[in-house]
């Protein structure tokens, strides 16, 4: 398995690049995997992630991207609450890219 | 990874593309690792003896399926089948040419099982399996998504799908699995659903549908789970739970039960209609998938069971379900004549989403604005595994006309794309059976090219902004390929999203 550094400390992940281990994320780790997704972290990206970690630490899978979207828009307002602010901060896909940044499990199937 | 893929330019006219040899060799989806692959029941890795088990598995499947070996004694080489695949097309690679890669599989047949490959192995194309003809195996076998476009053309009717069905479960046998379908048909025994999505956020996500659409609408429109006693189980793709615009189909079907007063539930046990055991020819895996559905439909008492919008589901079930489980008449195991008692035999079993709104349509049963869809352009891309492994209704072709008569029902504007894109000929939107994964992406987005075109072609001539489709890899393929090739994602959405947005949900004025 590859290992990614941060800090002088090695972390496992998955052959995509996501953490194996839910417990090793920190900040430090997000940071570094937003940078191998060329995504500059921002406080509009951490309000997601942190959103997704919360959902995730309650239901044991990240959250649909609607249900996301219709958090964030109760939290930043109805013009952020859709998938297009989502796209812009994970262009990706936010149910993809946003998880790997959260150190969560990657979304199978049909997604 | 995302980067670096670049969308080929469209053909100006859809020739035979340039050959282009190895251009795909490096392309190669990730391998299962130990646990997936033990999780459900395969070698962990490569076993020591992998030869002679994968020749034995051969000889075996050989027996087992008489149209395998007819498929790999009946090929003439003619060519009618080359051009005709959408991987071939987008990415130039001689061996997706649908006959070269059914000969990789076919000359290590030769070899083993002709006597003129016993003895004359090079007069007749014949080759030992050896590691490097394994690999080769596993890298274009996973680059078929299985659509069979290429059997249309095939003037022996070959089923190249059933040919690459056989060579990934050769290599799932001898421990060389593909990570993404393989974890995912784990996910289905543990968890029950695709996604992985556990019990109580399904609940969650479906109680945040309720208020989405109360809001919307001002309408109590229910989505009901484990009820017991209800009327119809619908069984959807995962992805309609959670992905968009998955999950506006879904809103939809909520709404047709609705408006038809006809009670419904899910099931959190069969939270999942895909059967991936299809994608990797396993009839095991095929099975056990299938079961889960008919214990949810023992357990809940319902009298129908109904499919949501997911081509290879309606493949298994309007194909398969009847031998796999005794949904419709079949099986013939006690549990399997349980279940033909307890459905409602007036009904057909299963019965596709869009057969039961045409079928309320038709009866007069929906009302709708219309001018809802005004802001679209419609065309309806067909599924592969809908429009070549299934019918619906009672018509020949009834696949193809009913969701498109559908679509005329709720949306003014509906134009198709060019004929030999579509029905039966239709193109694989480019991640069906089992390829869609983002370690695919190159591949992925190169075989979407002859879909692109066409749909660019009817961008152009009528202004076409919408193309509806049933499935849910159709789904998440599009959204994800469109860009590349200059479309918003959100072109693509599903028949029942149209619905959804027409459908008049007060009582009759």
């Amino acid at each position: 398995m590859p290992n990614i550094e941060v800090n002088g400390k090695s972390y496992e992940t998955d052959e995509e690049g996501y953490l194996v281990n839910l417990a090793d994320w920190n900040k430090d780790v997000a940071d570094y995997i937003a940078k191998t997704e060329n995504v500059a972290m921002s406080e509009q990206h951490w309000e997601v992630v942190d959103f997704l970690r919360g959902y995730y630490d309650e239901y044991q899978i990240a959250p649909a991207v609607r249900v996301l979207t219709k958090a964030i828009g109760k939290k930043l307002g109805p013009e952020k609450g859709n998938s297009q602010y989502l796209y812009e901060l994970f262009p990706y896909g936010p149910a993809k890219q946003a998880c790997k940044i959260a150190g969560l499990p990657k979304p199978t199937g049909c997604v | 990874m995302a980067e670096t893929v670049v969308a080929p330019p469209l053909r100006v006219i859809p020739i035979i593309p340039e050959l282009k040899p190895d251009a795909m060799k490096d392309v190669r989806s990730f391998v299962a690792n130990e646990k997936i692959q033990t999780a459900i029941g395969f070698p962990g890795q490569l076993v020591d003896d992998w030869h002679d088990r994968a020749i034995g598995k051969m000889g075996e499947l050989l027996e087992k399926y008489r149209s395998l070996k007819v498929y790999m004694d009946a090929c003439v080489h003619c060519g009618a089948c080359s051009d005709k695949c959408h991987y071939f097309i987008g990415t130039q690679d001689p061996k997706n040419m649908p006959v070269a890669r059914q000969d990789l599989m076919r000359s290590v047949y030769r070899r083993y099982f002709t006597v003129a490959g016993k003895l004359f192995p090079k007069l007749v194309g014949a080759r030992d399996l050896t590691r490097d003809v394994l690999d080769e195996w596993y890298t274009y076998f996973n680059q078929c998504s299985e659509c069979r476009r290429c059997s249309v053309f095939c003037p022996y009717g070959i089923d190249t799908a059933e040919v690459t069905m056989a060579a990934r479960e050769i290599l799932d046998t001898v421990g060389y699995g593909q990570k993404y379908t393989n974890e995912i048909i784990g996910k289905v025994h543990s968890i029950g659903n695709n996604l992985g999505l556990p019990g109580p956020a399904l609940i969650d996500t479906l109680q945040g549908l309720e208020e989405d659409v109360k809001e919307d609408t001002g309408v109590d429109v229910r989505f009901p789970i484990d009820v017991q006693g209800a009327e119809v189980l619908l069984i959807t793709p995962s992805a309609d739970f959670f992905a968009e615009p998955h999950i506006d189909s879904l809103i939809g079907y909520a709404k047709v039960f609705h408006a038809a007063g006809i009670s419904w539930t899910l099931s959190s046990k069969a939270s999942e209609a895909g059967n991936f055991g299809l994608f990797i020819g396993n009839y095991d895996q095929l099975r056990k998938i299938a079961l889960r559905i008919r214990e949810a439909a023992l357990e809940l008492g319902v009298k129908r069971i109904i499919v949501g919008e997911c081509g290879h589901a309606w493949r298994v079930a309007y194909s398969f379900w009847n031998t796999l489980t005794g949904i419709g008449a079949g099986a013939e195991d006690p549990f399997a004549l349980q279940l033909q008692r307890q459905l409602d035999g007036r009904y057909r079993q299963p019965t596709h989403i869009c057969e039961f709104t045409w079928d309320l349509i038709e009866r007069d049963a929906l009302r709708f604005d219309k001018s809802a869809n005004d802001q679209y352009v419609v065309t309806f891309h067909d599924s592969c595994n809908v429009a070549r492994g299934s019918r619906m209704g009672d018509l020949m072709g009834g696949q193809f006309e009913i969701p498109r008569n559908i679509i005329r029902a709720v949306a003014n504007h509906f134009v198709e794309m060019p004929e030999n894109t579509i029905r039966e000929k239709t193109f694989c939107c480019g991640g069906g059976g089992g390829l869609l994964t983002d370690d695919l992406i190159d591949l992925r987005v190169k075989g979407a090219l002859p879909r692109m075109e066409a749909l660019q072609e009817v961008a152009q001539t009528h202004g076409v902004n919408f193309m509806a489709t049933i499935c849910a890899i159709c789904k998440a393929q599009f959204s994800k390929v469109l860009p590349y090739y200059n479309f918003d994602r959100r072109v693509v959405g599903g028949v029942h999203q149209l619905v959804s947005n027409a459908i008049l949900l007060g009582p009759k004025q």
